[in-house]
């Protein structure tokens, strides 16, 4: 029950980050002023449809982009991640922070066997002997629940299933012992069952190791489950943030709201589900104020014009809507 | 246990590869697949079987000519001239210069050497210059291809490396090749280095427009920033993750490349300006015997033959290879 209020120092600390694509059509920002706090062992759900920038303010941390950060400082512990040189970076990634992909099929090396590419990962970042790295890479297939370990080892990526290939996705993050995890949709690509064992098994590595998670996903009900904290984010915006319970009791954003009231409930045999009307502005033609407003029920006055900050609403939720706005909000809006 | 013995392939039913013991069979490695598959390509290992008889060829011929001499290719017998295959020595031949098997197994050229022998040295040129020549053009081709590929978008002033790297290959390619060796081994001193050197660096250009491409394609693929985010370096990136994943087509058309450059050579030592004469290569033997067509018909259908079955031979298992790299030809093939 730690969640709800983000610890003194944060591992990992993002202000201000703005992602812009360059196209033929010109600039096009795809992540417009994100703050993210993750503390230690922290776990926070990054949410929001495709296309709203979860992804790419992920690959900022990693400094993977093929976008450009344009404004905004990403700190992880005390090193400024944007200023450090190209060796430098390669030293924190899979070392200090691990990441876990969408998309294990095609994330692995074909030509490579899997115990070979673990080890690689093992020999660059703890200068391992090769006897040693293999050793350690059949223990961490072992750990993330690969049978027959060694005989795994020396297979090839196309004789594991996809549950197999993201298990040894999540040995590979986790072999250096990162402080941080980011895990991109790591059950997206995943069959229904298959994606709870992987879920269970970052839970308890998790637990193990002491590293905080970033999970970006677009699947509320598995934030439900392992999630402390929960950033909302909405056309490149984060338009609230909280901890679990609040998120999903206490919703305060209508966008939040509308994408919980689309989720199907068993005890609800209602006809149709709810649907958000509308859909995602293109990012080149999002209007001055709120990039929801056109889709939203209770829109007024100052929604198309003005952009809204997050406001606090309890300690440690706050939402970007007016609604909550103690100068500006209606009294007529219902705002539960 | 009452698992039955079942032994055999049962990872092709869709089922975990276990042997009778519930044990994970050991897994076929890509090069294993890729063997089996070509194995049922009779004509590429008809050709796989020239060549690892050229190989031994030339290696005997090195040995026997010129380490321990027991064929001497430039042993000139005069009353011994054109003489045909299999003919026995005159009376008039020494002792000292009587040939090794006591006959002349590919008979004799106008100044009575042993065409056998200067055969034999033959093949070890025709090999080395095919297999040095397509090594350096590998090189130089892979390394260009490699970085158009991979940092082709990277800018270097107004233009991409991309651009500039495959506009020198565009220009490459529309030289007249031949003539540019021609001229160059003009001007250079005739050895056989020379000859390697300039078909390499003349012929690197499809190599590098494969591998450009494999790259572009594989650079894109998410096992490269899965690589990247596990703080790889670019260097490791592009030389364990990328190249064996570009290599097939690469290998492919290398084999056919020696092909090339064996011809090439061939037709440099015909006209003249390849090996220097009293060294043997197929090319200038069939050159020397191309006044004797009538009179001594093997001066020309001996290396002349053997040019075309090695050429042959190289070309087979290029296809062959390119066959069984393939999957979806795979499975014709097997078929």
């Amino acid at each position: 029950m730690s969640g709800a209020e983000p610890q003194a120092t944060p591992l990992l600390s993002i202000r201000g980050l703005r992602v812009d694509f360059a196209t033929d059509a010109g600039s096009v920002p795809a992540v417009r002023g994100v703050d993210l706090d993750i503390g230690i062992s922290e776990t926070v759900a990054l949410v929001g449809e495709s296309g709203c920038g979860k992804s790419v303010t992920a690959m900022s941390v990693m400094r993977l982009l093929t976008g450009r950060i344009s404004a905004g400082s990403i700190r992880f512990g005390n090193t400024e991640l944007q200023s450090l040189s190209e060796p430098e970076m390669r030293r924190i990634r899979g070392a200090q922070i691990g990441m876990v992909f969408q998309e294990p099929m095609t994330s692995l090396n074909p030509v490579l066997t899997i115990g070979k590419q673990i080890e690689e990962v093992l020999t660059l970042h703890q200068r391992l002997t090769s006897s040693a790295a293999r050793a350690h890479a059949v223990e961490l297939l072992k750990r993330v629940g690969i049978p027959s370990a060694e005989r795994r080892a020396s297979q090839y990526p196309h004789e594991l299933s996809g549950g197999m290939k993201q298990r040894v996705m999540i040995a590979m993050a986790i072999s250096c012992r990162p402080k941080l995890l980011i895990a991109d949709e790591p059950t997206t690509a995943l069959d229904v069952t298959i994606q709870a064992q992987i879920m269970d098994l970052l839970g308890s590595l998790q637990q193990e190791l002491g590293m905080a998670v970033l999970l970006i996903t677009h699947d509320l009900g598995v934030v439900a489950h392992f999630a402390e904290r929960v950033a909302v984010m909405y056309a490149g915006k984060i338009v609230e943030q909280g901890a679990v319970r609040d998120i999903f009791k206490r919703a305060a954003h209508p966008y939040t709201r509308a994408l919980l009231a689309a989720l199907p409930d068993p005890l609800r045999t209602a006809a149709r589900l709810e649907a958000i009307p509308g859909r995602v502005p293109l990012p080149r033609m999002l209007p001055a104020g709120c990039a929801f407003c056109a889709r939203c029920k209770h829109v007024f006055e100052p929604c198309p014009g003005v952009l809204p900050e997050l406001f606090p609403i309890a300690p440690g939720h706050s939402a970007a809507c007016f609604l909550h706005d103690p100068r500006r909000a209606p009294s007529n809006v219902p705002c539960q | 246990m009452t698992v039955p013995a079942t032994p055999g392939r049962r990872a092709e039913a869709g089922v975990l590869p276990l042997d009778g013991a519930g044990v994970l069979v050991p897994a076929e490695t890509p090069f294993r697949q890729v063997w089996r598959s070509f194995r049922k390509d009779r004509l590429a290992m008809a050709g796989l079987v020239v060549l690892a008889a050229l190989l031994m060829l030339a290696v005997l011929g090195k040995l026997f000519t010129e380490w321990w001499v027991l064929f001497d290719p430039a042993t000139v017998r005069l009353p011994d001239k054109l003489r045909p295959p299999f003919s026995i020595p005159s009376s008039s031949i020494g002792k000292e210069l009587w040939p090794t098997l006591g006959l002349y197994p590919f008979g004799t050229d106008e100044l009575g050497r042993n065409v056998f022998a200067r055969m034999l040295q033959g093949s070890f040129v025709s090999l080395s210059v095919g297999v040095v020549a397509v090594s350096i053009s590998l090189i130089i081709g892979i390394t260009v291809g490699g970085v158009a590929g991979f940092y082709g978008q990277r800018k270097l002033g107004f233009v991409s490396v991309d651009t500039l790297l495959m506009r020198v290959t565009d220009v490459a390619v529309c030289f007249p090749t031949f003539f540019l060796i021609l001229t160059v081994v003009a001007l250079l001193p005739p050895n056989i280095y020379n000859i390697m050197i300039v078909i390499g660096i003349t012929s690197w250009m499809g190599t590098a427009r494969f591998v450009r491409a494999e790259f572009m394609a594989l650079r894109e693929q998410d096992f490269v920033t899965a690589a990247r985010a596990l703080g790889l370096s670019e260097g490791r990136i592009i030389f364990r993750h990328l190249m064996p994943n570009a290599m097939a087509p690469v290998l492919v058309s290398a084999t056919i490349d020696v092909a090339h450059a064996i011809l090439t050579e061939s037709a440099l030592s015909f006209l003249g300006f390849g090996v220097r004469p009293p060294f043997a290569t197929w090319g200038n033997i069939l050159a020397d015997g191309r006044s004797y067509i009538f009179d001594a018909p093997w001066l020309f259908i001996l290396p002349g033959g053997a040019i075309l079955v090695v050429v042959l031979a190289f070309n087979l298992v290029g296809e062959g290879l390119r066959d069984a790299m393939n999957p979806k030809l795979r499975r014709r093939a097997s078929g």
